[in-house]
C-alpha cells in the first residue's frame, strides 16, 4: 500500500474565493450567511444561505466556456486551478495516464435545471439551449476538470447527498493508496441556491429561517450554501521525489451505511464510519485532537453525531475539540466535505481550530468541546472530517500532520 | 363548518397512517397512530394544501412552534385557528 498525501488545495465558498480568504474567515469566526439573493426569493420562507457574493463568472471563463459551465462547474474549475498550482504538477506523458479526478455533488446543475424548466414550464418556450444535457449532468464538472488538466486516468462523480465529497475524496484516497492512480484530483461542489434548489429543502422543514447554531439548545435547522472544495491526492512517494509541499497524509477513510431510515441519522451507523476511520488509520482515539463535524444544526443531526463521537472516543472524547464550519459557510450539501476538510487542515498546518459560530446555549445532548465562537489555537497531529447524509450513508475521513 | 375541518383533516391522518377514518378519533396522539416526524411533515403539507393555509412549523423546534400538535384533536383546533387568522370572517360563519 502505497502513502498518500495533500499537495494542493482550493476552494471558492461564501467566505472566500481562495483558501488563504476561507482560513481567514474561519479564525476570525466570519460567518458568511447572510439575505438570499436569487429570483423569486419573496415565494420562499426561507430567505437567508451562505452564497458566493460578488462571483464574475466572466472574469474567469470565457462566452463558450460558460454556455458550458453550470455554477457548480464554474466553482469546480475555479477551485481545481488554485489545487493543481499550488501542487506544483504537471499532467503530461505518464503521469496524465495515471492520474484522474474523483468529485462529490448531490445535485449536480441545479441552475441549469432550474433554469431551464423556467423556460418551457413558465414562459411557455419549447426550445431550449443545445448545451443543457452537457451543462445539467452530475459529472460535468469532473469531465471539465480532466478536459483541463489532461488527466486521462480513473474520472468520475460521486452522489451520496451531504456525503458526497467524503465519498469522493474516500475514494481517490483508495485509488492512490493501492497503486491504481499516481494523483487524483478529487472533493466537490455544489450550486442549488437558486429558487428551485431551495424550495426543494423548504419543503422538508429543516431549515433555519435565521442562523445555522449547531450544538446549541437553541439550534433550529441548517443552512445552505455553495461552493467548491477541490485537492490534489499524490503518491507520497512520488510527491517527495519531487520536492512538493506536502499539506498533511491522507491516513484512513471509511464508510458505512445505516440501512434504516432515509433522513433521521443513526448514531451506530456513525460511529462505525468513526472507528473504520480510526482504524484505517492506525490511529488510537487519543491521537487526535480535533473532529471537523458534520454539525448541521438540526436537532437530530448534532445530538446523534455527539452520541457516536462519545461513544467512538469514550473517555477521549471529552479531550477532543469538534466543531462544525457549516455555521459559517453554510451546509453545502454534497460539496460540505470538501470545503470542511480546509478546517481540518487549517487545524493542522497554522495549529488554528475554527470556531463553531452562534453558539448561545450548552445542550446536554451535545456535552463536547465544540470550540464555541472564537477560534482556538491548538497543536493537533491528527484530525477527522465526518460526513453523514441522509439515507444513512457515512463517510469519515482522517488527515495526519507528516 | 366546524364537523368538516375536522373530518378533512382527519382523512388525511387517516391515509397517512393507513387506518379507515372512523377508527381515527380526537383523543389520538399521532404516536398512537404511528405516525413519525417525517409523517407528521407529510401530513402539515397535505394539511396546507387542502386548506390553502401555511402551518409555521419546523421540524427542529417542533414544541416551540406556538402549535399544539400532540393529537388529532389538537391539531383540528390549530388548522381551525389558521384558518380563521387567514380570513377573519371565517372565525363567525
Amino acid at each position: 500500500m502505497r502513502r498518500v498525501v495533500i499537495t494542493g488545495a482550493g476552494t471558492v465558498n461564501a467566505l472566500g474565493l481562495t483558501v488563504p480568504e476561507t482560513y481567514a474567515a474561519l479564525r476570525d469566526g466570519r460567518c458568511g450567511i447572510g439575505d438570499l439573493d436569487v429570483r423569486d426569493v419573496e415565494r420562499l420562507s426561507i430567505r437567508i444561505g451562505a452564497q458566493v457574493r460578488g462571483w464574475d463568472a466572466e472574469a474567469h471563463f470565457n462566452r463558450q466556456q460558460i454556455a458550458l459551465y453550470d455554477r457548480f462547474t464554474q466553482f469546480t474549475l475555479h477551485a481545481a486551478k488554485q489545487a493543481v498550482e499550488q501542487s506544483g504538477l504537471e499532467f503530461c506523458g505518464e503521469l496524465s495516464m495515471t492520474s484522474g479526478v474523483v468529485l462529490g455533488t448531490a445535485g449536480g446543475g441545479v441552475n441549469t435545471w432550474d433554469e431551464n424548466y423556467r423556460v418551457v414550464y413558465e414562459e411557455g418556450k419549447n426550445r431550449v439551449h443545445p448545451f443543457v444535457v452537457p451543462k445539467l449532468m452530475n459529472s460535468a464538472a469532473a469531465s471539465h476538470v480532466s478536459m483541463e488538466y489532461n488527466l486521462r486516468g480513473p474520472s468520475f462523480s460521486v452522489s451520496t447527498a451531504c456525503a458526497s465529497s467524503n465519498h469522493a475524496m474516500g475514494l481517490a484516497f483508495q485509488m492512490v493508496r493501492s497503486g491504481a492512480a499516481k494523483a487524483m484530483l478529487t472533493g466537490g461542489a455544489e450550486a442549488m441556491l437558486c429558487f428551485g434548489g431551495i424550495k426543494a429543502w423548504e419543503g422538508l422543514r429543516v431549515m433555519s429561517k435565521d442562523a445555522c447554531r449547531p450544538f446549541s439548545a437553541d439550534r433550529n435547522g441548517m443552512v445552505q450554501g455553495e461552493g467548491a472544495g477541490v485537492f490534489v491526492f499524490e503518491d507520497y512517494d512520488h510527491a517527495r521525489a519531487r520536492g512538493a509541499q506536502i499539506l498533511a497524509e491522507v491516513a484512513g477513510f471509511a464508510m458505512s451505511s445505516d440501512a434504516s431510515d432515509i433522513v433521521m441519522p443513526s448514531a451506530q451507523g456513525a460511529e462505525r464510519a468513526i472507528t473504520g476511520a480510526l482504524r484505517d488509520a492506525g490511529l488510537n482515539p487519543e491521537d487526535v485532537g480535533y473532529i471537523n463535524a458534520h454539525g448541521t444544526g438540526t436537532a437530530a443531526n448534532d445530538k446523534t453525531e455527539c452520541a457516536a463521537v462519545a461513544h467512538a472516543f469514550g473517555h477521549h472524547a471529552d479531550r477532543l475539540m469538534i466543531s462544525s464550519t457549516k455555521s459559517m459557510h453554510g451546509h453545502l450539501i454534497g460539496g460540505t466535505g470538501a470545503v470542511e476538510l480546509l478546517a481540518c487542515l487549517m487545524a493542522l498546518n497554522e495549529g488554528v481550530i475554527a470556531p463553531t459560530i452562534g453558539y448561545q446555549e450548552p445542550d446536554p445532548e451535545c456535552a463536547l468541546d465544540v470550540v464555541p465562537n472564537v477560534a482556538r489555537q491548538a497543536q493537533v497531529d491528527a484530525v477527522l472530517s465526518n460526513a453523514f447524509a441522509f439515507g444513512g450513508l457515512n463517510a469519515v475521513i482522517a488527515l495526519r500532520k507528516l | 363548518m366546524e364537523t368538516s375541518v375536522k373530518d378533512r383533516i382527519i382523512a388525511i391522518i387517516a391515509q397517512q397512517a393507513v387506518r379507515d377514518s372512523h377508527e381515527v378519533t380526537p383523543d389520538m396522539s399521532l404516536n398512537a397512530l404511528g405516525i413519525d416526524s417525517l409523517g407528521l411533515v407529510e401530513a402539515i403539507f397535505a394539511i396546507e394544501e387542502e386548506f390553502d393555509i401555511s402551518v409555521p412549523f419546523n421540524a427542529n423546534e417542533a414544541e416551540q412552534s406556538g402549535l399544539d400538535l400532540s393529537s388529532v384533536g389538537a391539531i383540528v383546533a390549530a388548522v381551525e385557528s389558521l384558518i380563521a387568522a387567514k380570513s377573519p370572517n371565517a372565525a363567525l360563519a
